[in-house]
């Protein structure tokens, strides 16, 4: 009884909305047999990994800042894949906005520059992941080089560059000799929003990325242009744009956006640059994005979730000793889950009878 | 072989309906029907290509199940597809012995091919790569193919859509042959004066259902239309005496050379276009017609800005979109994919030609009441059928899509209008409105240029008909001049003696 792929007359838009939920469920499926091979009690592995994090007021709130970067970097990745462009290099994006922003910080560290010092860090690290992200962009325009693997590629580069600079040039004198700049001066901080907890103003930054995101996409003819080159190339052309203006123009978006949800993660939560500023948001938003349907709204809820993990992840070292990897492992099974249930929007999945009548009922 | 009683469904949809089919040897039987009556779901069911929910096919009397073409290959039965399923970079003989069992040796299989081609008056290279074939040859290659399996049964998919009408004249003279065999042919058509001309029975399909089993060459083209479409087709009315005016587009000496290796060269080609004009370009599909027509359209530049003019203007550089706000307006041959974006609305299609000069964008943003205005419009001036005020453009049906593509440029009332293939599968009722729609736009005063491989469609509404072969334009035929021999001709490459007039089309460049 081989399977086949039939495909569908018309997209089915109940699975479309239920296709993120089945793959939640069978994710949590797999996970829990995962615990049980590690010898874990599933139930309470579970509800410490998903449940616990949500009782608790001080989780709650790091839910949200994790979750800022995630969605700010997913929303600038959707609008690549929305038009078929594959940006994979949204860390490196993330590191180096962190690092363009940082030396700001670091050239005015001790000084006494004013509060025109965060504003212009923002642009510095939004301006570092754009140029960052055009070198993959320029590739593919220019020369065909496949921009999965470029800007795959470049992430390595971002890593061993901010790690080159926080252990040499960078290196905070009185540090200790950590690899670390200076803790940043208050002009250079990003402010909190709640006394005492470490929530952030980059969180409202994100809100409204998401709200402009959906208006250029649902509203504007630049949106239609990126649903339309990712929908149809031929007609696109057809329509008078240029691919490869929208190549670079999605690129240098997106990296923008990894760029600046880097420099407010230094100038925030972390308050300093260091090598380990990032737990792989750059990538995790790959699933954000997908996870939210590429829609700006999906993504907003998708990011939460995926913050959650995070978080759960932690508790679930201390709380029940699983290695803190099992994060990415859970992740990586979401994401499988996802790309799997998503191809059921197009297809269907049919058994073949080999036997030699003809099937007299539709399958 | 028999058909009996199958029936096919798709979902809900019936796509055959209890349809009952003799074939017997040494007859021609014609398979007549509009697009998406059955006959193709029909002929894929006896090619063992789709199994029937119900029915069975009887072969020389006894009942047969087949699982896959193989089998069908095996009792006896050939086909020849309307698409050739061959191999570009391949040569002759190699694409021949891909389809064949892998016992016989290469050179036994070339030495096969070029034997029953001589036989039956096909004449092939074996060793010819594909790519360089007419389509003509291409077909020849198929029907090879399907003959050197030594079929009792052929099965013929459309197959002179393809061919020039001197192509189609000798493969009718090798049908007659395999007719004289003793083999049963079926040939699906649904060009009346064809079948009227070779067939020995045919048997009509409308809807899935099967309307009758005549002698065609006892009915009229008439009786048989009204049977494939249930109704009467309202004639084509040419707007009385058009008045022409200045010309509204030139082509002159355009040269491009294809982006694509299998593309063809465009080479000199010059052409102009007058206000209340209908031209039409004929020929054989891939003589260089898609490529003009993406230089016309400006997805691709000319080398020079006055290769081509429109309204005296002069566009060979500019884009699509400038192009449009000039006054012009396209629609290419493939409805879904080029013409429209297959899962976008029609809404968000009517945008798709209409954001840079129909008002749809105010400063970046879209306004999305004026592109339903355009698909209401669309819908009530071109009666399109569908579901719901708004659906994805892959919804409707061939027809329907097209006269909303039509639609949608005729609406906006262009000075210029290139269209590509206007009514490609497309029902009759609807080839009807678009056709009438093309005159009486040309009625208006707008210059329409027509690329079309039917020409019956050409005679029809063409004032003027040039043909293309090998990415050269010949010099056009006016009405009172054409005839189907000549166009014929000249789609086989034959030198009428007159080069396109460079004379005339240089006036207009000068503006």
């Amino acid at each position: 009884m081989p399977l086949v792929l039939e495909r569908r007359s018309e997209r089915s838009a109940t699975i479309a909305i239920a296709s993120p939920l089945i793959a939640i469920a069978l994710t949590l499926a797999t996970m829990a047999v995962l615990f049980a091979i590690l010898g874990k009690n599933p139930v309470e592995a579970l509800d410490v990994y998903f449940l616990e994090p949500l009782r608790d007021p001080y989780s709650l709130g790091e839910i949200a800042v994790k979750a800022t970067p995630l969605v700010m970097i997913a929303i600038g990745l959707s609008l690549c894949y929305i038009a078929n462009i594959w940006n994979i290099g949204a860390e490196g994006q993330f590191l180096v906005g962190a690092v363009a922003g940082s030396w700001l910080a670091v050239r005015t560290n001790g000084t006494d520059a004013g509060p025109w010092v965060l504003p212009a860090m923002l642009l510095l690290g939004a301006l570092g992941g754009a140029l960052y992200a055009l070198i993959p962009a320029i590739c593919k325009v220019r020369f065909g080089a496949s921009e999965i693997l470029t800007s795959l590629m470049l992430v390595y580069v971002a890593n061993f560059g901010l790690d080159y600079l926080v252990r040499g040039p960078w290196r905070d004198p009185h540090g200790m000799n950590f690899p670390t700049t200076a803790e940043f001066d208050p002009v250079a901080t990003v402010p909190t929003l709640i006394e005492g907890g470490r929530l952030h103003a980059g969180a409202i930054v994100t809100l409204l990325v998401v709200m402009a995101a959906t208006v250029l996409l649902g509203r504007t003819i630049m949106g239609f242009e990126i649903r339309l080159v990712g929908a149809a190339p031929k007609a696109a052309r057809f329509s008078g744009f240029n691919a490869d203006k929208l190549t670079l123009f999605t690129f240098a978006v997106s990296g923008a956006l990894a760029g600046l949800a880097g420099i407010i993660e230094v100038a925030g939560p972390v308050g300093h640059l260091q090598p380990d500023i990032s737990p792989g948001y750059g990538f995790t938003a790959i699933i954000v994005a997908f996870l939210g349907r590429l829609n700006p709204v999906g993504i907003l809820i998708a990011g939460l979730f995926l913050a959650l993990t995070f978080i759960g992840g932690e508790n679930a070292e201390i709380a029940i000793k699983v290695p803190l990897d099992l994060t990415k492992v859970f992740q990586g099974i979401l994401l499988f889950y996802v790309l799997a249930c998503d191809s059921m929007i197009i297809y269907r999945i049919r058994f073949i009878s080999t036997l030699r009548k003809p099937a007299h009922a539709d399958v | 072989m028999r058909a009996v009683s199958i029936t096919k469904r798709y979902g809900s949809f019936l796509a055959n309906d209890g349809i009952d089919l003799d074939l017997l040897p040494a007859e021609i039987h014609a398979l007549l029907g509009e697009n998406g009556a059955g006959k193709s779901t029909l002929v894929k069911v006896m090619y063992g290509l789709i199994q029937p929910n119900e029915g069975e096919l009887r072969w020389m009397g006894n009942k047969i199940v087949l699982a896959g073409p193989s089998e069908a290959r095996a009792l006896g039965i050939g086909m020849v597809f309307q698409h050739f399923s061959l191999f570009e970079n391949l040569t002759v003989a190699e694409n021949v012995a891909l389809g064949l069992a892998p016992t016989e040796s290469f050179t036994a299989i070339s030495e096969r091919l070029a034997e029953t081609a001589r036989l039956y008056g096909l004449p092939l290279d074996p060793k010819r790569e594909v790519w360089r074939l007419s389509v003509g040859e291409r077909q020849r290659i198929e029907i090879v193919r399907a003959l050197m399996q030594n079929p009792k049964l052929l099965i013929l998919d459309e197959p002179t859509a393809v061919l020039t009408p001197q192509e189609a004249d000798q493969l009718f003279v090798v049908l007659g042959r395999l007719k004289g065999e003793g083999r049963a042919i079926l040939y699906i058509s649904h060009k009346l004066d064809e079948v009227k001309r070779l067939c020995d029975t045919a048997t009509i399909l409308r809807g899935g259902k099967k309307v009758a089993t005549c002698n065609p060459r006892q009915e009229t083209a008439v009786s048989l239309a009204r049977m494939m479409v249930g109704a009467d087709i309202g004639e084509v009315k040419a707007a009385s005496r058009r008045d022409v005016s200045v010309p509204r587009l030139v082509i002159y000496q355009l040269s491009l050379a294809p982006d694509d290796p299998h593309g063809t060269h465009l080479d000199r080609v010059s052409l102009e276009v007058r206000g209340g004009e209908i031209v039409g370009i004929a020929g054989v599909s891939g003589n260089g017609q898609d490529e003009l027509f993406a230089a016309l359209s400006g997805e691709r530049l000319s080398p020079s800005e006055g290769a081509i003019v429109i309204d005296g203007l002069a566009a060979g550089m500019l884009g699509v979109n400038e192009r449009r706000r000039m006054g012009a307006a396209f629609v290419p041959e493939e409805r879904l994919g080029h013409g429209t974006a297959p899962r976008m609305k029609l809404s968000e299609n009517a945008l798709l030609t209409g954001h840079a000069a129909s008002g749809m964008v105010k400063r970046g943003f879209v306004d999305k009441s004026a592109t339903l205005a355009a698909v209401d419009r669309a819908t009530t001036g071109f009666d399109v059928r569908k579901a719901k005020r708004d659906p994805e453009a892959v919804s409707l049906s061939g027809g329907n899509l097209q006269k909303f593509i039509v639609g949608r440029e005729i609406l906006r009332e262009p000075g210029v209008l290139v269209v590509s293939q206007p009514t490609w599968g497309v029902d009759a009722g609807a080839a009807a409105t678009i056709r009438q729609a093309l005159i009486d736009l040309a009625g208006r005063g707008t210059a329409v240029l027509v690329v079309s491989q039917d020409l019956d469609e050409l005679l029809e509404i063409a004032d003027r008909t040039a043909v293309m072969f090998h990415g050269r334009l010949s010099a056009p035929l006016s009405a009172a001049e054409v005839t189907r021999e000549k166009l014929g001709l000249l789609m086989g490459g034959a030198k009428t003696g007159e080069e396109p007039s460079v004379e005339e089309a240089s006036h207009a460049v000068g503006a």
